[in-house]
Formats: C-alpha cells, structure tokens, sequence
C-alpha cells in the first residue's frame, strides 16, 4: 500500500548520542541502528528517556553530542531532508482541534509540500477508516479516532520512516486493536518503523527487533525471532531494575 | 591575579572618593551636591558596558549555544541592574537641591527609567522560564529585542516631548581639569569593580552548575 | 509562499468557527471604553485631550488577550509540534502567524476608534481616514513582538501573565508615536505634521519584523 515504491534505503543510524539539560544527562551514547524496512521497539520505563530519544530522532530537539544520520541526511545539518522522510505519531496527537479532519491533513500536506494536498487528504482519511467523519472537527473526536487521524498526518508525505512515541497512551480496548491493525498495515508498506512504548504486549507483537533503554542508556538489544515473551518479560524487568 | 585585582580595585576606590570629596574643587554653581557626579557618572558607564555585553553575548549564545555565554549575559545583566540603580538614586539625590525635585520626566531620566526596567523584566523572564536551555534562549531573545529597541526609546521620549535632539557641541564647556581627573579616576575604579563583581558572579555561577552536576550523581 | 497562506488560512477558519479571539477582544474594548467613561464622570472636554491615549491603551491590551489566546491554540494538542516536524522554514511560521494576528488586531482597532467616537461624543474636525495607515502600522508592529513573546510566554511557568510584562516596556516607542499621530488626526491636522512619530513607528516595524523573524527559530523549537 506504499505509495511510491523507491529504492531508497530508510534507515536510522544513530551513534554515541547524547542528551544533557544543564546538569541532567536525559541521554548517554546512544549507539542504534535500524534497517530499512525494520520494526523496532524500544522498550522503557517512564523516564528513561524514550520521548527525548524521538525528539532527536525527528529533529525537534538537538543531540548534546554524538551523530544522527536518517535515510542519508545529517540530523544536525540537515534537519529539513530528515524532515521531509520520517513521520512521527506521538501521544499527543500535534493537530488543530478546531479544524476538521479534512482541513487537519489538507494543512499538513502542504506544509510537507505535498502536490494536490487535497485529494490526499480525502485519500488518507478513508484509508484510517474516518472517511465518514471527514469533516467534522477533530475537537469532537474520540482519543482513539484522533490517533487514527495523527497517522494520516504523519503519512500525508508518504514517508519511508515512521518514528511512534507511545501511540498506544490513552487508547481503550477497542482503540488499542484498531491501532495495532493500523501498524500492521503501515508495516506492511515496508516503512522502517521506530516505536517505543512501556508495554511489553503491544510492543513486541510487531517487531522484528527490541531493544531496552533504561537511565538514559540502552541497556539490551535483540532480534525478536526466537525471543520468549516471559523470558523477556524477566530481562526488562531485570536491566530496567538495575539502571 | 584575583587578588592583586581586587586589592587595586580598592585602592582606586578609596583614590575615587579622595578625588570626587577631597581634591576635586567644588562647583560654583551647585556647590557639594555636584560631587555626587563622579560616582554617577561611573555607575551609568559601567550600566552601559554591562548591558552592551548582555546584549553581544545573548547574540554569541544563540549563535555558539554554549552555557559560558549564557552566564556572562546573565551576570552582567544582573550587575548592570545594580549600578543603574545606584545611577538612578544618585540622579535623584542630585536633582532634589539642583532642580528642587526628585524626579521629573525629562528625556535622559525617562530612557534611563525604561532601560532599568527592560533589564528587570530581563531577569523576572530568566526567573520564570522552566529548564536551564529554554531559559537562557528566552533571556537571549529578549536581551536582543530589548538592545534593538533603547535607541527607539530614545527617539520616542524626544518625540514625546517635541525637543530636537541634543547635538553635543565640541570642547563640552569649561570643567576645571581636577574635575576631569576626579571624573576618570572615579570610571576607572567603577571598571575594576565591574570586572571584579563579573569575574566572582560568573565563577559562582559555573560553581552552581558544578553543584548540579555533583548533586544529581549523587542523588 | 503557500506555506504561508496555508498558516494564515488556518487561523482565519479557526477564528471564524470559534470567534475566541474577536469575541475576547471585543469585549474587553467595550468594558474598558465604558469603565474610561465612568472614571471620567461623562466630562468631554476632560476625555478629549485623553482620548489619543485611552484608545491605543485599550487598543494595546486588547490585543495582548488575542495574541497570548492565538498561541494557547497552537500548544493545544501540540498541534505546533506537528508543525515543526513539517519542513518548514521557521521565519514563514512566523510571517504567516504575524500576518493573521494583524489582521485580527487591525480588525479590532477600526472597531475600537467608531466605539470610542460614539461613546465619548468626539466632534472631530475633517476626515478620521488618516488613522487608518496609523492603526494598521500600530497593529503589525505590536503584533512582530507580540507573536515572538507569546510564543515565549506560553512556554513558561508564568503562561499568559508574562506576555504583558514582556511586550509593554518594549513596545513604548510604538504607543508613543501612534499616540501622538492619532492626536494629530484628531484635531484635524495632517500626519506630515508628526513626521518624526510616523518615522519612528515605522523604523520600529521595520526593526522587530525583521529581528523577531530572525529569532523566532530559537523561541519555538526545544532546543
């Protein structure tokens, strides 16, 4: 379902990153690298530096220290080409409540300088299943259906990395399936996808790697093949324990 | 070195209030009272230097992002705001037995009053920005806006009033040459105390960030 | 240049659904006109000489509760977050907010000088139309410093308390020259009259646009 099939490599290259806030180290030589194509989760206790690390990686914040490199561009020099090939989708949603839905992705489509920003809009809202609430504001819409609409926006450029901040944060039951489906279906598009999240269930269903970051540091790595969910369940808690 | 600094620092202190009571000779016109000038004067010099610096390194800071340039805008913002208080009361001291009162809303006095307060709210920012980057960006920002907009001060306070600018006519009037020493030994010793007071500020600074640092690897 | 346009569009929907901002602003002016005509105890020839200086106070607080307002919309949802993570260069986001915001500003200050001809029965000499280039340069220079520190202030502990304290002291150039120029309209005498007052406010719109466009990347993004 990807739109635009290139043979551009999306990968994410990150190296010795570091992050500090004065005093407070948020980061500490971060070393990660994913492959295009990938679905990796980082796993992570509430403040160990999970949404700081997806600061960086979508240019919102800067690194302390260290190299970023995404599909090719320079994080720090570049942020703008980084830009223009990753969408993120976070726990807050980043759109406008009083606009539509429509009005939402038709804005952020041309922002992304997206050609006929209006045929895509109307594309990508029946693609996340809105289609029937098109134009009502988004202001009425429920947390579930508002996530639903944030990836609309974060794919509105079609981009070939997605970087997801705890998108699970604050979905019910039913919410958290429809999501999940949606992730299925941004994989299947064969985008590298980064997500991290605090729940081992939701985070490992995907993935085809995992990793832990813990004090600011990442603390375990693995492939996800061959990887048991109780024995994992027993790492996180150790190495999150010992950070 | 710091030491040799500050004991200079005193001596030419204590040559300054030699000089502005004891050798310089009195006034005329306005008699004692006008003594009080020398010590203005290096204040409102030393103001100016200080919020020059505020504003240069506020540009450095966002240019370079570096804490070292955050500090020193800090700090002398925050020394700057001092001795134009002193600037200001010493005016007021001045004005009371000269112009029979204490303030009034003359050009000088009014771009001086709204520089003080540029500068306080400079500091009431720093005060209530969150974490450490955002507030210095936010106090570089405003220490910048605030830089560009004294010479537009200025020029609204004279629009306010109708008074064509001053042009300051060459050679500035007879004053007695003991006068004119008392006057540079008096911005002299006020320069070494702004550099002293700047060199301690920042160093507590750095040391208060050093603290930081210690506290939360403890903690 | 579509970007822009596409920020401004945006505001201006938003503000046409919600009338948020109009509505604050307009009552606000309305209260303060009223509450100017009671201190006053209803003497016109008092409130004449006054009248430049009531409008552009009214006018400029007015416009501080539609600015601190204009950018509480953009934090809600971080949907200014969204907007950052666009390619997009940070002085357009800037142009394209200072551009709405004058509108909305300019807008109520031609509601504001009818409101205060009505209530404090000025008889005017000539024409009021000079004012209108006086209150659309007033609005854009109030709202090139305004919109940088509202997105300053939103972003402190202090919130919407602090953009007065900030935007005031600066902007003094600003209300002294439209004050005096707004006089001069007022008692029928051409602007040329007020050269000077009509050079300063434009050296200061000028100025800010020029520095807060420069400095606006710092104020809005983390760091």
């Amino acid at each position: 379902m990807r739109d635009s099939l290139t043979d551009n490599t999306y990968d994410i290259k990150a190296e010795g990153l570091g992050k500090s806030f004065g005093p407070v180290e948020a980061l500490r030589g971060i070393d990660l690298n994913v492959e295009s194509g990938e679905f990796y989760t980082l796993f992570g206790p509430n403040g160990a530096g999970k949404t700081t690390f997806i600061k960086i990686l979508s240019t919102l914040a800067k690194p302390s220290s260290g190299k970023l490199t995404i599909a090719g561009h320079d994080a720090v020099k570049d942020p703008d080409g980084v830009r223009g090939v990753t969408g993120v989708v976070s726990h807050d949603p980043f759109l406008y409540e009083n606009l539509s839905a429509f009005e939402n992705i038709k804005f952020f489509g041309t922002m992304y300088g997206v050609q006929d920003a209006d045929g895509r809009a109307v594309e990508l809202i029946d693609r996340v299943g809105l289609g029937k609430r098109m134009h009502d504001l988004v202001r009425n819409f429920s947390r579930g259906m508002k996530q639903r609409l944030a990836v609309a926006r974060a794919i509105v450029h079609d981009p070939g990395i997605l970087l997801l901040d705890e998108p699970y944060t604050g979905l019910d039951q039913h919410g958290a399936r429809v999501f999940g489906e949606m992730l299925s279906m941004l994989k299947s598009d064969r985008r590298t996808i980064l997500m991290t999240t605090h729940n081992i269930e939701e985070g490992l269903d995907r993935s085809d790697r995992v990793g832990i970051l813990a004090g600011g540091r990442m603390v375990y790595e693995s492939l996800r093949e061959g990887l048991d969910r109780e024995a994992f369940r027993e790492i996180y808690i150790s190495r999150v324990g010992d950070a | 070195m710091r030491k040799a600094l500050a004991v200079l620092t005193f001596i030419l202190m204590a040559a300054s209030l030699y000089a502005a009571f004891v050798y310089a000779p009195t006034e005329p016109k306005m008699g004692h009272i006008q003594r009080i000038f020398y010590i203005h004067m290096g204040t409102v010099w030393v103001a100016t230097v200080a919020f020059i610096l505020v504003f240069a390194s506020s540009v450095m800071y966002l240019w370079k992002g570096t804490r070292k340039w955050d500090i020193l805008a800090y700090c002398s913002a925050e020394i700057g705001v001092v001795f134009l208080t002193i600037t200001i009361l010493t005016g007021s001291i001045w004005a009371k037995p000269v112009w029979g009162t204490w303030w009034t809303w003359e050009p000088q006095l009014t771009t001086t009053f709204i520089l003080w307060i540029l500068y306080i709210v400079y500091l009431v920012l720093r005060s209530s920005a969150g974490s450490d980057q955002k507030k210095a960006k936010f106090a570089a920002v405003f220490g910048i806006i605030a830089f560009l907009d004294l010479p537009l001060v200025y020029a609204s306070v004279r629009v306010m009033r109708g008074i064509s600018p001053v042009v300051f006519g060459p050679g500035g009037g007879g004053i007695a040459p003991q006068m004119m020493h008392a006057l540079l030994i008096n911005l002299a010793a006020c320069s070494l105390l702004f550099v002293l007071l700047l060199l301690e500020r920042t160093d507590l600074e750095r040391m208060s960030d050093e603290l930081a640092v210690l506290k939360t690897r403890e903690g | 240049m579509s970007k822009v346009w596409a920020i401004i569009r945006k505001d201006i929907v938003t503000e046409l659904r919600t009338k948020e901002l109009f509505t604050s602003m307009l009552t606000f002016s309305l209260l303060v006109t009223v509450i100017f005509s009671f201190a006053f105890g209803f003497s016109t020839g008092l409130v004449r000489l006054a009248v430049p200086a009531m409008l552009w106070i009214t006018f400029t607080f007015a416009g501080v509760l539609g600015l601190s307002r204009s950018f509480a919309l953009e934090k809600e949802g971080n949907a200014v977050l969204g907007l950052l993570l666009t390619p997009t260069d940070r002085s357009l986001i800037y142009f394209g907010k200072v551009i709405g915001n004058t509108i909305f500003v300019f807008i109520v200050g031609m509601i504001i000088v009818p409101m205060f001809v009505l209530f404090f029965n000025l008889g005017f000499q000539g024409t009021l139309l000079p004012l209108v280039p006086v209150i659309f340069l007033g609005s854009l220079g109030f709202v090139a410093v305004g919109t940088l520190f509202s997105a300053m202030a939103v972003n402190t502990r202090l919130r919407e308390v602090l953009l007065p304290i900030l935007l005031f002291p600066i902007i003094i150039p600003l209300i002294v020259s439209a004050v005096k120029l707004s006089g001069l309209v007022l008692e029928g005498k051409p602007l040329s009259e007020g050269a000077s007052a009509l050079q300063l406010l434009i050296a200061f719109d000028i100025i800010f646009i020029a520095a807060c466009a420069v400095v606006f990347e710092f104020v809005i993004e983390e760091s």
